[in-house]
Parts: C-alpha cells; sequence; structure tokens
C-alpha cells in the first residue's frame, strides 16, 4: 500500500510508572481519513498510548511526528488546538450547562464590550451540530440529553477545533444500538471530512463496522498492525492474549494440576439472566468440588454477572437458583449468610480495608459470628487469623500489620482468608491472580484447586486464558452479555475458547 | 470481658509480641504519645507560671469547661469515624434543653411528683434527641446525603425547633435535685465529669471490642469493600448519627443543669466547631476510618488548657482563638506526617 505519510507517526514510544514500564517501543500510526481500531487488555497500554499523545502523559522516550512536524503537546488542551481531539469514555464536558456554552468552552464569542455573545454563539451552535444531522435546543443543559447526544456534542465540540484526529475511548460503552448507530454514521462523516479517528473499544463487531485497520497492543508493546479485513476475529483475540494459534497443546505454565475430580450435585444455577446494558442473556452453573471457568474479553460482562450473583447489584430478568432454591439477595450480606463468598478484581478498591490490621481484614465478614453479645471474642478470633496465615502462607511481620504494607499477593490471601474462615459453598473469584508476582500467584492457583478438591464450588474469572483452560473443570464464554458457549473436561483447550470469545459457539475461524 | 478462662492459643511461631494490647494500654495506644505530650508540656508550664493552678478550683473549673466538648465529642468522633460529620449538635442540645424542664416542672404534661419528673425529663429529652439524630442517620444512610448537607439541615431547624417550641423565651428554674446531674459533687469531682468519664470509657472500650465498633471503622475505612464483605453499612451509619443525637441531649441537659436556665436561642451555640476542632487535634482522620475517643478527650483538654493558660496571664480571647486555630493546624500537619 504506497500511500503518503501517515497523518500521525508515533515510533519507539517508551513510558514507565516509577519502575514499572507502561509502553516499551510502542508504535501506531494513523493516516488522513481513516478509521484505526487500538484494542488490547487491560494494561496492554492503549490509555497511556493516548494520554502520551494527547499531551497528558510525558512519553520518556521516542517520537512523535503530526504531519510530518514534531508533535509536543503538553496538555490535552494545547493538543486540540493541534487538531488531535479525545472524545473520553466518562464525556469531559459539564452537564449543568448548555449545549452551547459546551461547544464554546474556553473559546467564547464575545461582543465588542467583552460580554459573551449568545445569540451568535448559539447559531454557531445549531450550524455545527447540523453538520451532523442533530437537532436540539442548544440552550439546554448537556445533562439533560442522552448519553448518544451528549457525545456527538463532544464530537462535533472536537470538529469545531478543526480536528484532524479524534480519539474515541470506549464510545459505544454506555450506548445503546440505536445509539451506535449514530455514532457509527458520525464517525463515517468525519471520514468523509478526510479526519482521521482512533477507535478504542472492546466488541470486535464493532471494530470490523467501522474501522479500516486495526493496531493491537499487549504488555505495552505494539504486536500487531493490519488492515481488518486481513484479520479474522480470531486471530485479534489470539494476538491481544498473545497466544500462538499453532501451539494447540499447553506446556502447563500454571500451577493448576489435575485434582482428584470429585465432582458433586449441582450448587448453583443461572439462567438467562440479564443485568444492566452489560449482560443480557447468560446462563451458567457451578457444581460442588469444581473450578468453572467464566471466559469473555473485557466488557464482555464476566463482572457484571459475577455481582448479580453475589446480591451486589439487581437483575432485571431471569433467575438464579442457589442449590435449587430461587435466591433474592438483595445486598452482598444476604449472599454471605446463604455461603457465598467474593473476591473483587479490584482488591485496592473494593476488597482490603488499607488503614486495618491483616487480622481485621481476615475476620471483617466473620465478626458477627465471633462474637457474643456483639462483644468480639478475641483469643478466638487470634486463633482463627493464625492459623489461616499459617496454612495459607500470609507472610506478614504479624497479626497486627497493616494489610496496606503487605504484597498483591498476600493481600489477595488475606481476602481469600476472609471468606475461607466462613465456610463457603461458593466463591466467586474475579480475576484473583490480576497484578500479583508469578510465584504468588502459583501459590494462589494451587490454593484455589485444593479448595474445589475439597469439596468448593469456584466460579472464577479471569482473562488470562491459560488460566481458564488449565484451572478449570468447566468453562462458560460469555461475548457482548451473552452466553456463548461451555466446554467440559477434554473439549477445553486455547482455540476453543478463544473463538468462542472471538465468534461464538458454532463458528469457526 | 469474658473471655477469661478459654485456652490461650499454641503460640505460633512468628507471633511474638504481637498480641493485641489490652486493657489500658489498648485505651492509651502508641499513636496518642505526641498528644499526651502536647498536655504535660502544658500542665509543667502552668504549674510554673500560673498563679494558683494547682488547686482543686482549676481542676473543676477547666473539667467543666471541657465536659460537654468531650461529650459531643464521642458521639462526633463515632460519625467522623465513617467519613460523615455531624453539624446539627448544637441544635440538638438546644432541643433537649428546651424540652427537659417543660418536663420536670409539669407545664408539659402532670407528673405525679418531682423525682419522676426528673426521670422522665432526662429519658425523653434525650430520646427525642437520639430520634433527630435517626433523622440524620435516616438522610445519609438511605438518600445518600452528604452528611454535611443532611445535618445542616438540622442546624437550622433544629434550633428553630426548640425556639417554636418555648416560643423563644428563657425558662428559669431552681430544681436542685435536677442540677445535680451538673454540679453536684463525688469525691469532690462534680458529677459532669464522672458522666463524661464514663462515656468517654464506654465508647472507646466499644470502637476496639465491639462487632459495630470495628464496623464503624470499616465502614469509613473503605465502604465499598465493607459492604462487600456483608457489613450492614446503612445500618452502622443510621446508628452513629443516633449516637450522636443522644450525646448531644445529655450535653444539653448538662448546660441547662449548670446554668439553671434553658434558653433556646444559646444553649450550645457553635459548639459543633469546637468539638470537630478537638476530634480533629485528638488525632482523628477526618476522612474516616481511623478514630480515636482518647485522643478526643485529649484534644478538648489541650484546646481548653491553652486557652486557660493564655487567659490566666493575662492573654485576651481574642487572641486565644488565634492560638486555636493554629493548634488545628497543627493537628492537621501532623497528621499528614503521619500518614505519609
Amino acid at each position: 500500500m504506497a500511500t503518503a505519510e501517515p497523518f500521525l507517526s508515533m515510533q519507539g514510544i517508551n513510558k514507565s510508572f516509577g519502575n514499572i514500564p507502561a509502553l516499551i517501543d510502542a508504535s501506531l500510526e494513523v493516516r488522513e481519513g481513516e478509521v484505526m481500531a487500538l484494542i488490547g487488555q487491560n494494561g496492554a497500554g492503549k490509555s497511556t498510548m493516548i494520554k502520551v499523545l494527547n499531551g497528558f502523559s510525558r512519553k520518556d522516550a521516542g517520537t512523535i511526528t503530526v504531519n510530518g512536524a514534531p508533535w509536543a503537546a503538553t496538555s490535552p488542551e494545547m493538543a486540540q488546538r493541534g487538531g488531535i481531539s479525545t472524545i473520553f469514555q466518562e464525556i469531559n464536558l459539564i452537564p449543568f450547562r448548555s449545549v452551547t456554552e459546551n461547544i464554546y468552552l474556553g473559546r467564547e464569542i464575545k461582543t465588542r464590550l467583552g460580554l459573551l455573545d449568545l445569540r451568535a454563539m448559539q447559531a454557531g451552535a445549531r450550524k455545527l451540530l447540523a453538520e451532523f444531522d442533530i437537532d436540539v435546543d442548544v440552550r439546554r443543559p448537556l445533562g439533560e440529553f442522552s448519553t448518544a447526544i451528549q457525545q456527538m456534542v463532544a464530537i462535533a465540540r472536537a470538529v469545531s477545533f478543526d480536528a484532524r484526529l479524534v480519539i474515541m475511548d470506549e464510545p459505544t460503552s454506555s450506548l445503546d444500538e440505536t445509539e451506535v448507530g449514530v455514532l457509527f454514521e458520525t464517525i463515517r462523516r468525519l471520514k468523509a471530512k478526510r479526519v482521521a479517528v482512533v477507535f478504542v473499544s472492546h466488541k470486535l463487531d464493532e471494530l470490523y463496522a467501522v474501522c479500516d485497520r486495526v493496531t493491537v497492543m499487549r504488555d505495552g508493546r505494539t504486536v500487531a498492525v493490519s488492515t481488518m479485513a486481513d484479520m479474522t476475529k480470531l486471530q485479534l483475540v489470539a494476538t491481544m492474549l498473545g497466544r500462538d494459534l499453532a501451539e494447540v497443546r499447553r506446556a502447563g505454565a500454571t500451577a493448576f494440576t489435575e485434582g482428584t475430580r470429585t465432582i458433586g450435585e449441582e450448587l448453583l444455577s443461572v439462567q438467562d439472566l440479564a443485568v444492566g446494558r452489560r449482560v443480557s442473556d447468560a446462563s451458567l452453573s457451578v457444581r460442588r468440588g469444581e473450578i468453572v471457568g467464566l471466559a469473555g474479553l473485557l466488557g464482555a460482562g464476566r463482572t457484571e454477572t459475577a455481582r448479580a450473583i453475589y446480591g451486589a447489584s439487581p437483575h432485571e430478568k431471569g433467575s438464579i437458583r442457589l442449590e435449587g432454591k430461587e435466591t433474592d439477595f438483595t445486598a452482598p450480606a444476604d449472599a454471605i449468610k446463604a455461603g457465598i463468598g467474593f473476591c473483587s478484581e479490584d482488591r485496592k478498591h473494593e476488597g482490603i480495608i488499607p488503614g486495618m490490621s491483616v487480622r481485621e481484614n481476615l475476620t471483617l465478614a466473620l465478626l458477627p459470628a465471633l462474637s457474643r453479645a456483639g462483644i468480639v471474642d478475641e483469643s478466638r478470633q487470634r486463633e482463627i487469623v493464625l492459623r489461616f496465615i499459617k496454612e495459607i502462607g500470609i507472610k506478614c511481620s504479624s497479626p497486627e500489620q497493616k494489610i496496606r504494607e503487605l504484597s498483591g499477593g498476600n493481600q489477595q490471601k488475606v481476602l481469600l482468608a476472609r471468606w475461607l474462615c466462613m465456610n463457603p459453598k461458593l466463591l466467586i473469584l474475579d480475576e484473583p491472580t490480576r497484578g500479583i508476582d508469578v510465584g504468588a500467584k502459583a501459590e494462589i492457583q494451587r490454593l484455589i484447586r485444593k479448595l474445589a478438591d475439597d469439596g468448593l464450588g469456584v466460579l472464577m474469572i479471569s482473562s488470562e486464558i491459560e488460566e481458564i483452560v488449565e484451572g478449570s473443570d468447566r468453562v462458560f464464554v460469555l461475548r457482548d452479555g451473552k452466553m456463548t458457549a461451555e466446554f467440559d473436561g477434554e473439549a477445553i483447550n486455547e482455540p476453543a475458547v478463544m473463538g468462542a470469545m472471538a465468534h461464538g459457539h458454532g463458528e469457526v475461524a | 470481658m469474658s473471655s477469661t478462662t478459654q485456652n490461650a492459643p499454641s503460640p505460633v511461631p512468628g507471633s511474638v509480641g504481637s498480641r493485641p494490647r489490652g486493657g489500658i494500654a489498648a485505651v492509651l495506644s502508641r499513636r496518642h504519645i505526641g498528644t499526651i505530650a502536647a498536655l504535660v508540656a502544658l500542665l509543667i508550664f502552668n504549674f510554673i507560671f500560673t498563679p494558683h493552678f494547682a488547686t482543686m478550683q482549676t481542676l473543676s473549673v477547666n473539667l467543666t469547661q471541657v465536659c460537654v466538648i468531650v461529650i459531643v465529642g464521642v458521639g462526633m468522633t463515632m460519625v467522623i469515624a465513617t467519613g460523615g460529620i455531624d453539624l446539627s449538635v448544637g441544635s440538638i442540645m438546644a432541643i433537649a434543653g428546651a424540652f427537659a424542664p417543660q418536663i420536670f416542672q409539669g407545664t408539659l404534661f402532670p407528673v405525679p411528683n418531682l423525682y419522676t419528673g426528673i426521670a422522665l425529663a432526662i429519658v425523653l429529652s434525650i430520646t427525642v434527641a437520639g430520634f433527630f439524630g435517626l433523622f440524620n442517620g435516616w438522610l445519609v444512610s438511605s438518600f445518600r446525603v452528604q452528611p454535611i448537607i443532611a445535618t445542616l439541615i438540622l442546624y437550622i431547624a433544629g434550633r428553630g425547633i426548640a425556639q417554636v417550641w418555648t416560643n423563644g423565651d428563657l425558662q428559669v428554674f431552681k430544681v436542685p435535685e435536677f442540677q445535680q446531674i451538673a454540679i453536684g459533687r463525688v469525691f469532690g469531682v462534680p458529677f459532669q465529669v464522672w458522666i463524661m468519664l464514663a462515656l468517654v470509657l464506654i465508647a472507646a472500650w466499644a470502637l476496639q471490642r465491639t462487632v459495630f465498633g470495628r464496623q464503624v471503622l470499616a465502614v469509613g475505612g473503605n465502604e465499598q469493600a465493607a459492604w462487600l464483605a456483608g457489613i450492614p453499612v446503612r445500618r452502622v451509619k443510621r446508628r452513629v448519627y443516633v449516637i450522636s443525637g443522644v450525646c448531644s441531649g445529655i450535653a444539653g441537659l448538662i448546660v441547662i443543669a449548670m446554668n439553671s436556665a434553658a434558653d433556646a436561642n444559646l444553649i450550645g451555640m457553635g459548639i459543633e466547631l469546637d468539638v470537630i476542632a478537638a476530634v480533629a487535634v485528638g488525632g482523628t482522620l477526618l476522612s474516616g476510618g481511623r478514630a480515636t475517643i482518647i485522643g478526643t478527650l485529649l484534644g478538648a483538654l489541650i484546646i481548653q488548657l491553652v486557652r486557660y493558660t493564655l487567659l490566666a496571664n493575662g492573654v485576651p480571647d481574642a487572641a486565644a482563638l488565634v492560638v486555636k486555630a493554629g493548634l488545628i493546624v497543627l493537628a492537621v500537619w501532623l497528621q499528614r506526617q503521619d500518614r505519609a
């Protein structure tokens, strides 16, 4: 493809936060009037790449050229004046101010007296929005309109800055189907104006619908650049996850071993579950003594499904049965009483109480059972804490050490112990080994296996395909909020699971 | 504590010297050292420079000055421990203070005799105060109103209720039997000081040793995590505001007993800021999750003692306010050092 110089070229970009590299020799090229998909898992470096480009963060090394000239934006505002606008996932406009004010924010038209010329601005805003076929009362507060309209206004604002490149960070995550259609139409109009678009999304179908080319990132590097047409969905998923399609048999990268499998009767059964915008039709089941893997791409609705089972968010449709009985949890406390434990993927914000000790974090849920007349039985508490510290090998200077001082792996062990000391029937683990070093990871995987062998039912969400494939006795795959496939025993292998993540069931790569 | 004869858990390697501190040691934990040092320094300064400092009279004056602030501070510390704040304490004091004399004087409804009247006055006034606290807690927990706004409602309306209730009149009374709760003495120490000490010790113990106390701190430390761990976050929040209301009610009764008059316009006026200052100086984190009742007591004592020192040595009250502000700045700075 012998086209002219790309409009944007980022080459050899390095960026570290502290000692942790976020970008390693990453690159991105976008041509004029082109829609470029930018995809990758959590922590792949997409957001950092965007931040480096729009001046939010400073790069450590590398070159960026725009239209052949070196690019040196040091703030998103400066990038905007230079022709690169970013539409963030959470729209960064002011909901209480009018549409007009939002469009003209920071470059208001003034009369000769230095007062705001509202009339001129309103006319300008109307004209601008008409270009996108949007007809709204520009005097109304922005917040009164739907998310899609707000996004259009943000895009219109970007274009009115003479944007030559618009970056959209997961623009469809809060839109419904018709709204997505409107957004795509807008993107096509941008394309017709020779404006380039960088489109970040996890929904593969959307990428094929609007994007020309795709850049795949993984672990801070750019691992593939291709036209959309030259890459199948399966190839996209495999590249994102870093799995070689030819490598069919696994080498045993995780610490899950084939345990003595004594799988019991059904413990949890979820039928036709719908939760908010993210989950529309999910069904799964967990039996005693088995690890059930829940696979899917980011945004497929895995966490939302887990939270609904745990009573942490309401579900609109479907049934959740625990031991054959329909549950009616209105809060996690109800689920806990019924024998369910849940470890969130966000340890820091939804797991630990940072200022409290290991002892208190470990017994947080058990506390009512550890007390008589509301008074904590401290000797029993201490006994239990010491037992679990020893049994699952939590490394801490003493039970009184603050949990925030522990490593990620040890924090996770404390959180696991928080549930294990309750003797649960079912444990829901959302990304149990995320952000944990290799050694501790293997220990936690071994522990999960052992718990299942002892009769616990485990529902495990993981973005690491080998963790799902090697760790699970059965695997369910969610894709865009729908359960698309179930694999059992020997049928669990990476190509099959990745295929289901990419296409849904039945389709062949 | 009840768990006396349980077999001590066999010692586990690596656990040496890490027992949770018990008794007084737990109550006066290491983080109070700075506060205590400041208090001791102030005392030494006064023993040397302030005339007539080492007298029972001075002690009584200072303790009674600090009593009301500490009693309200007990409830406030609980509220702040959950990450909230209660601005309505002064107004709730006024409500309880305006309500009680009407009961023991028999103007509201006939009472058989004075002692029944006093008992009813105390119980009913504090109950009413508790219900106003419940209203605060209800707004905060069920409607997720920001605590500062939710309690601002009663801050404004509460005093109005007390004024309307009494027609804005000053109620003067002479009922020594009732006034014992403030001015009666036990072992030479005013009865209100004993009330304060009892409340402080009970609350400090409850915060450390009861499920409720630990849940209060867990909610303040990380509300989302606490909720996911099954802690009844809403109930915990509701309760701390009730406790704050009850403490304010008690404080309101002590104020009218001291003055032998109830003036709805003045009872507890501006006390919320003094109380919050005492809580902050004492070392409780205003963002929640770390709280110390003993610290609040010490904080209130320090503020009072500084004020007394300056006054007794001829510095005007206006200047003392500036010093008080300086103390708060210092306390906040110390907290930041601690967190880093």
